[in-house]
């Protein structure tokens, strides 16, 4: 149970420690400052901040994250899961760009920043004309197309069931057991000295 | 011991030779009934005459060097970058159930960060009578909890949604570890700053540039949440949140945010990046779950595995294992040598924990023919774990977080194992 009386301990958080560490914008728009940013602006910061990683139209580079693209491959064999394909609001990504981007020099965007890029990315994703400007008064207008790709936690009414069953203890197969997947097939494991696969214990005897 | 010329001493040299030679007929030696008297027992060693090191010699012990293969692991070509990576616990190397810290695995976004107690603020603001700010000497006067509590990642086990891919279950099962934690609970915290009736989330977020955060009901941070200060009786490691991370019991990994800086109080959920982009799982029809946050019933078998082959021969075989679950407590492990054919239940040694790494041990008489060994967990609300195809069928191959399959082994004759799927 919760403490009946508060102890006492901590002291009072100052406006401004606040509004330096809550930083984080809700899908209704909560948390959003003042501030706007064009595809044109965005398009100039992504270029030098983030498309050394990011490609120059958020397409990925290497095997950096893809931002942009993959519409429509959610049942795809390999599904691809960007900004544009996949996430269902706009506000993660102003948050998340503002808070931990770029990757190894994070906030070190203005909110102003923060709204370029992402018109910028609405853009790369084919939702926006290139003369859009993002604003804290439009933002909540954007709906994302996987905005209703979600939904919570069913597994105790699609799983458990299924699974709670008495298990079956003997006379369980029909055939024998047939290997049909070996992991030495693809060989990826990290590997020892000794030809196997890494941290393989050592042998007591020589053998 | 820490001479080398000493452990090569030439009583040693020559027992391995004989021993070598002996090997070659059969399995008597790796029994320890070698041809003549073990040199090992009839001349005197060097540790039983000369001394060994002195109690000044190490502050703060490392397992000795023989035990070096028992360490972390990563897979270089898993991530992109090793600061927003995963390594791996050595569980094919341990027993019991506690995780020691120094190989306890790691999962970082922006690498592992170094913050002082000095430096450590933790921030509760939001939808509450009175934002705070507490010091981690704050922290330390509230009661104290105990609770130990296994951390299993969301993605442990993902490279194996498509088919049988790595080799051991260090890399298969092994972003896990298992703590006793002590540390203050968050609902204790929050009730300093008072929570307003709207406020239905938490937001917890950690004090690295990657922030981690995320949206916990606040009927679980309530519940069994725990600020944890120390684990398995010292402060954290550096590496697994110091000073002060969350426990979040039978809960998926990420959400047990590390250097934990700010708890906001919301009317909703945040819908942050790692539980929208990350931590949503992809089903057949295009759609995700999300808020997949706890962590189903699962096992292991540790040894034989692909990293723990059978050297001794057949005879007398120790199977053991691990068990867990974030619904609750383990109540029966049944382990299967023939594909799941037919099923015995194993022993659970040592105390079940609910939401806690579990011990098993089944005890056979191998006859050295090849076995395809599978271990499966029922917990205490009588759920029984799946097999990996019977997940499939209902959550298709683009799942990536989340599996709890059943394992298979495939025990050659000669004692290798292999990671193997079987139809």
């Amino acid at each position: 149970p919760a403490l009946s009386q508060p102890l006492g301990l901590g002291r009072e958080a100052l406006p401004e420690e606040v509004e330096a560490w809550d930083v984080a914008v809700l899908p209704d728009g909560t948390g959003l400052r003042p501030g706007s940013g064009s595809v044109e602006d965005g398009d100039e910061i992504f270029y030098e901040q983030c498309a050394s990683c990011h490609g120059d139209f958020a397409e990925g580079r290497d095997s950096w994250p893809a931002l942009s693209g993959g519409m429509g491959t959610l049942t795809d064999p390999r599904p691809v899961k960007t900004i544009g394909s996949y996430w269902p609001h706009l506000s993660t990504v102003h948050d998340y760009i503002h808070r931990s981007m770029p990757f190894g020099g994070a906030q070190t965007l203005t909110q102003d920043e923060t709204y370029a890029i992402t018109a910028f990315l609405l853009y790369s994703n084919g939702m926006v004309e290139d003369d859009f400007v993002l604003t804290h008064e439009n933002f909540t207008e954007i709906v994302m197309p996987n905005a209703d790709g979600f939904y919570p936690d069913d597994r105790p009414e699609t799983e458990y069931p299924i699974f709670s069953a008495e298990p079956c203890m003997q006379d369980c197969r029909d055939t024998a057991p047939e290997v049909t997947r070996r992991a030495v097939d693809l060989g990826v494991t990290p590997m020892g000295e000794d030809g196997r696969p890494a941290g393989t214990i050592p042998a007591t005897f020589d053998v | 011991m820490r001479d080398d010329t000493e452990r090569k001493g030439p009583s040693r040299r020559v027992f391995l030779t004989s021993g070598a030679a002996i090997m070659a007929g059969g399995a008597a030696a790796a029994q320890g009934t070698t041809q003549g008297a073990d040199p090992l027992i009839t001349e005197v060693q060097p540790w039983a005459s000369g001394f060994g090191d002195p109690v000044d010699a190490t502050p703060y012990g490392m397992p000795i060097r023989f035990e070096e293969h028992v360490v972390r692991r990563n897979v270089e070509w898993l991530t992109e970058s090793p600061v927003s990576s995963i390594n791996f616990t050595p569980i094919h190397a341990l027993e019991g159930t506690i995780t020691p810290q120094g190989c306890a695995f790691e999962r970082h976004h922006s690498g592992a960060i170094e913050l002082s107690k000095a430096d450590y603020r933790l921030m509760v603001n939001g939808r509450v009578d009175r934002p705070l700010v507490f010091t981690f000497d704050d922290l330390m006067r509230f009661p104290r909890h105990v609770m130990t509590a296994f951390c299993e990642c969301a993605a442990n086990g993902g490279m194996e949604w498509g088919g049988a891919q790595l080799e051991g279950c260090q890399f298969t099962q092994g972003m896990i570890h298992n703590m006793e934690y002590t540390g203050v609970m968050l609902r204790d915290v929050l009730a300093e700053a008072g929570v307003q009736p709207e406020g239905t989330w938490v937001y917890v977020e950690g004090a690295d540039a990657s922030s981690n955060g995320r949206s916990i009901p606040m009927d679980k941070a309530m519940d069994d949440v725990l600020i944890a200060l120390f684990a398995n009786g010292e402060a954290l490691r550096m590496e697994h949140g110091y000073p002060a991370r969350l426990v979040v019991p039978g809960w998926e990994g990420n959400m047990w945010v590390k250097w934990l800086r700010r708890i906001g109080v919301h009317d909703q959920a945040v819908e942050s990046r790692e539980e929208t982009s990350k931590y949503t799982d992809m089903m057949p029809d295009g759609r995700a779950r999300k808020w997949t946050w706890v962590m189903d019933a699962k096992s292991v078998i540790t040894s034989p595995s692909p990293q723990v082959p059978i050297r001794h021969g057949a005879g007398p075989l120790v199977v053991t294992g691990l068990a867990w679950s974030g619904n609750g407590a383990i109540s029966r492990v049944d382990v299967s040598s023939d594909g799941g054919a037919t099923w015995h239940p194993a022993r659970l040694s040592g105390d079940v924990k609910p939401k806690a790494l579990t011990r098993f041990h089944y005890d056979m008489d191998w006859d050295g023919s090849e076995m395809f060994l599978m271990s499966r967990a029922i917990d205490d609300t009588g759920y029984v774990q799946p097999t990996k195809q019977a997940l499939r069928e209902i959550r298709g191959v683009n799942n990536v977080y989340h599996n709890n399959g059943i394992q298979v082994w495939w025990v050659r004759a000669d004692g290798e194992v292999e990671n193997v799927e079987i139809a």
